[in-house]
């Protein structure tokens, strides 16, 4: 009962993960921009939501309506003052842009927070369980799959039922062409990162309501978002939902076994999904 | 006398330190249908770019109904009214045929053009809307092309060999639907390599070579040996 | 037009100028212990140090096109494998050094049949996720010290020279001799047949693939060589520092974003580059170190504006001002009359 009750807390914790890494998947597939600051945005967002919880005295989960509209507006401003000029055939400038940005929001959350771990309370929801066949399920762990779910399922759809999401594939397919069809591609690319802030400030609040955070967490962050979207297969968020399950499975079983092995059982499994299958469990074919 | 809906005078484009476009000046009359022929390499697809704003030009050597357009984005030349039929189709591969249709009509321009009118004019295209365009036949994928301009409602179309790569009996069909499209005011520009069924479909008609004009005139006047002198370049 | 007039040479006046003053330059550190204090000498090998680890760095990102994150596996396994040949192997430091380089190659090649799998950006988190795997996996080693690390015996020290000056003199000669080492080995590499081919990756893969080259073993060769003088690089690191850990060893902070910082701003993709961008960042941290976070966020900054505005660096600005090549890789036409250049 044990290794059931860690495999489903295994499994939850995907759901975390697939938060992490839904937003680092729609930049890839919109303008082929891997964010090294990724992981830092989503601390960002933590520290904005704990920020708006103390001073407005309200529920982490309420400040997701500050904390959404606040990173998708510093996303489209990124994107257009700083991102857009890094774009183009060399991989070198968005990766060392990216890693500078990473480094700046590292220092200035250590500057303006000081490198104390910090929480937010959700109050009675981060301990609240209910009992399943057996097993007792945290109310917290089961809401942050049930958002990832519903966040993978609203970028589903924004991409394939929205005037938007056209946009989106067709800029990615053709930059040249899509501008044709009257698509400012600066404007649209603000809008991707927009968006994958949007799902980051989702992340960070639930990962701060969750555990404790420092300015330093981001690389961890970015690591597990990247691991969950090679696992799950470039290209395909349901994909990266799986991926991201793989791997929390990964680590508690690993932690189940020795607490120490936690991280390197999760690093482990990526490497070896990288071995025998390259592309990932679910890569999207493309046409 | 029409005033030209395009006038381009001392055009120059580069691809970086190459120049593709020495100097050029044509006009298009408004309504009309206008031919530009030429061999490969002459400069007919960077002109064709130039106009709709993929390349880097001087602000006033592109004037659309007299207004300096030559430094604007393509996106925005979309919005005034200018559509581009591109060279080797380039359809969208991650939209469905009726997607890639949609999106040619973001502009939301008013005019006679919808879904229901291209699906009129090409059948073929509302038993195939939800495939992935990729995966239709090159005919079919140049119906989808031309149908995605004209969702803008364009007054001026331009057409970049829509003739290449095509089976004759289905560049027959294409041209066949040609005067239906072009009827009702809209001005076109087509980019043939196929001199005899760009003077057919034109009343005017420009040949390129190596960036430069070398011949201009009407379509049913040009002398045949004018026409090889003009596109081959021998003088 | 005859052809008969001209000739083809690799080396210029601003070259050969260079050589004479890199050679009268070297003659001074190398008699640094003489003439400079303790901390100096500290620095000065320090910089050599970072040098070499920006040297490697640029020769895999900025010509093999392999953007790395995760050199800090190497720096690391290096600074432990010191530690455990001359803990448990008995070997002296000097030994365990160059054995270190040799253990690093071979761990190499594991690493890159793995993380080649990945391309581009996704490559440069894959050798982040190695640089956590080695970190943790060290951690997990309780003789040496486990999470928190462990400290070099001082008999082990002391088995380098006779009495403390000697003993720093020795090592500062090593780091010099290591960044010489280091810079010349990439030189003469790049001027090879080998190097050609690198060269022609970095500018055109497609093309340099149509020409025959094995773009994949040539990167493969260069990934295994950088890995194994990362690795001696940083034993000598450790045996500086006389103590390791593995948050120390495999800081990303210390061996990755500063030596990117040290090659973007140098220049990347030249051999100059890292030399400028060296003595650029000590001297930034010299005068700004105080300021801590602040500091670090104005290299970021720095960082990201040159990128944006001057990507091909310091270095890049004047070459391409000039004309300049101060280390001769290139091929120039010469008329014949043309006395000296």
């Amino acid at each position: 009962m044990d290794w059931v009750n860690a495999i489903v807390q295994g499994t939850l914790l995907g759901g975390l993960y697939a938060l992490f890494a839904a937003g680092l998947s729609l930049i890839f597939g919109v303008m082929r921009l891997v964010n090294i600051a990724h992981g830092d945005l989503i601390v960002l967002a933590a520290y904005l939501g704990l920020t708006t919880t103390v001073a407005l005295g309200i529920h982490p989960l309420v400040a997701l309506l500050v904390v959404i509209p606040a990173m998708a507006g510093i996303g489209y401003v990124l994107q257009r003052a700083v991102l857009n000029q890094t774009l183009g055939d060399d991989i070198l400038p968005p990766l060392l842009v990216t890693f500078g940005l990473s480094v700046i929001i590292q220092n200035a959350l250590l500057e303006g927070f000081s490198a104390d771990p910090q929480k937010m309370d959700a109050g009675a929801l981060e301990t609240a369980s209910f009992g399943l066949g057996g097993l007792s399920l945290g109310v917290l762990p089961v809401l942050t799959f049930a958002v990832a779910v519903m966040v993978i399922a609203g970028l589903q759809w924004v991409f394939y039922h929205t005037a938007l999401g056209r946009a989106f594939r067709a800029t990615s397919d053709n930059q040249d062409i899509a501008q044709l069809m009257g698509l400012n591609k600066a404007h649209v690319f603000g809008l991707a990162m927009a968006l994958s802030l949007a799902v980051v400030a989702i992340a960070g609040i639930f990962l701060g309501i969750r555990t404790s955070f420092d300015p330093s967490i981001g690389g961890g962050r970015l690591v597990f978002g990247f691991e969950a979207v090679i696992i799950g297969g470039l290209g395909n968020l349901w994909g990266t939902l799986a991926g991201g399950v793989i791997l929390g499975v990964a680590q508690t079983v690993g932690a189940k076994i020795d607490p120490g092995w936690q991280l390197l059982a999760g690093h482990l499994v990526f490497l070896l999904i990288l071995a025998v299958r390259p592309n990932g469990l679910f890569p999207r074919v493309d046409g | 006398m029409h005033d030209p809906i395009l006038d381009i005078k001392g055009l120059d484009a580069f691809y970086g330190d190459f120049q593709a476009l020495y100097d050029l000046a044509l006009h298009v009359v408004e309504g009309e249908v206008l031919a530009i022929i030429g061999a490969n390499g002459a400069g007919k697809t960077t002109l064709l770019r130039s106009i709709a704003g993929l390349m880097k030009n001087g602000v006033e050597q592109v004037r659309y109904r007299d207004q300096p357009i030559g430094a604007l984005r393509a996106d925005q030349i979309a919005g005034l009214g200018i559509a581009l039929v591109p060279e080797g189709r380039q359809l969208f591969p991650s939209l469905s045929v009726e997607e890639n249709l949609m999106i040619g009509g973001r502009t939301n321009r008013k005019g006679p053009w919808s879904l229901k009118a291209v699906y009129e004019l090409f059948p073929i295209l509302k038993e195939r809307k939800s495939q992935a365009s990729t995966t239709l036949s090159g005919g079919q994928q140049q119906m989808v092309a031309i149908g995605r301009a004209l969702m803008a409602n364009p007054d001026l179309i331009l057409f970049d060999e829509i003739s290449l790569g095509l089976a004759p009996i289905i560049i027959k069909d294409i041209y066949a639907a040609l005067p239906g499209i072009v009827g009702g005011g809209m001005s076109a520009v087509i980019v043939e390599q196929d001199i005899i069924k760009a003077l057919s479909v034109s009343s005017r008609v420009y040949c390129l070579q190596e960036g430069r004009v070398s011949l201009e005139g009407k379509s049913d006047a040009l002398k045949r040996e004018d026409i090889s002198r003009a596109y081959f370049g021998i003088t | 037009m005859s052809v008969s007039g001209y000739h083809v040479t690799r080396t210029s006046r601003a070259a050969q100028a260079a050589a004479v003053l890199g050679a009268i330059a070297l003659v001074i550190l190398i008699a640094a212990p003489w003439w400079a204090g303790r901390a100096d000498l500290r620095l000065i090998g320090e910089l050599c140090l970072y040098l070499a680890l920006a040297s490697l760095w640029n020769l895999m990102a900025g010509y093999a096109g392999l953007v790395s994150v995760g050199q800090q596996a190497y720096v690391g396994f290096g600074g432990y494998m010191l530690f455990a040949l001359t803990i448990f192997g008995g070997l002296n430091p000097i030994q365990a050094i160059v054995i270190a380089g040799v253990l690093g190659a071979a761990v190499s090649v594991p690493v890159a049949a793995l993380i080649f799998r990945l391309r581009g950006a996704y490559f440069a988190i894959g050798t982040w996720v190695m640089a956590e795997v080695f970190r943790l996996s060290f951690a997990q080693v309780s003789a040496l010290g486990g999470g928190s690390g462990t400290s070099l015996p001082t008999g082990i020290v002391r088995s380098l020279a006779d009495g403390r000056s000697a003993r720093e003199a020795l090592a500062y000669w090593l780091a010099l001799g290591m960044a010489v080492l280091v810079v010349a080995a990439v030189y003469l590499f790049l001027r090879s047949r080998k190097g050609l081919a690198l060269t022609a990756i970095r500018d055109n893969e497609l093309a340099a693939a149509s020409l025959g080259i094995d773009i994949w073993k040539t990167k493969f060769l260069v990934y295994v060589v950088t890995s194994a003088l990362t690795a001696m690089v940083g034993g000598l690191i450790f045996l500086q520092k006389l103590r390791i850990s593995p948050d120390a060893a495999f800081s990303v902070n210390d061996w990755t974003a500063f030596v990117i910082f040290i090659v973007v701003i140098g220049g990347i993709g030249t051999i100059e580059g890292p030399i400028i961008g060296t003595l650029v960042f000590f001297a930034l941290r010299e005068t700004l170190a105080d300021l801590g976070t602040i500091y670090l966020m104005i290299l970021g900054l720095v960082a990201i504006v040159v990128m944006l505005k001057a990507p091909r660096g310091i270095w890049g600005l004047i070459r391409s001002r000039f004309d300049l090549e101060l280390f001769p890789l290139g091929y120039r036409v010469r008329h014949k009359q043309q006395k000296g250049a």
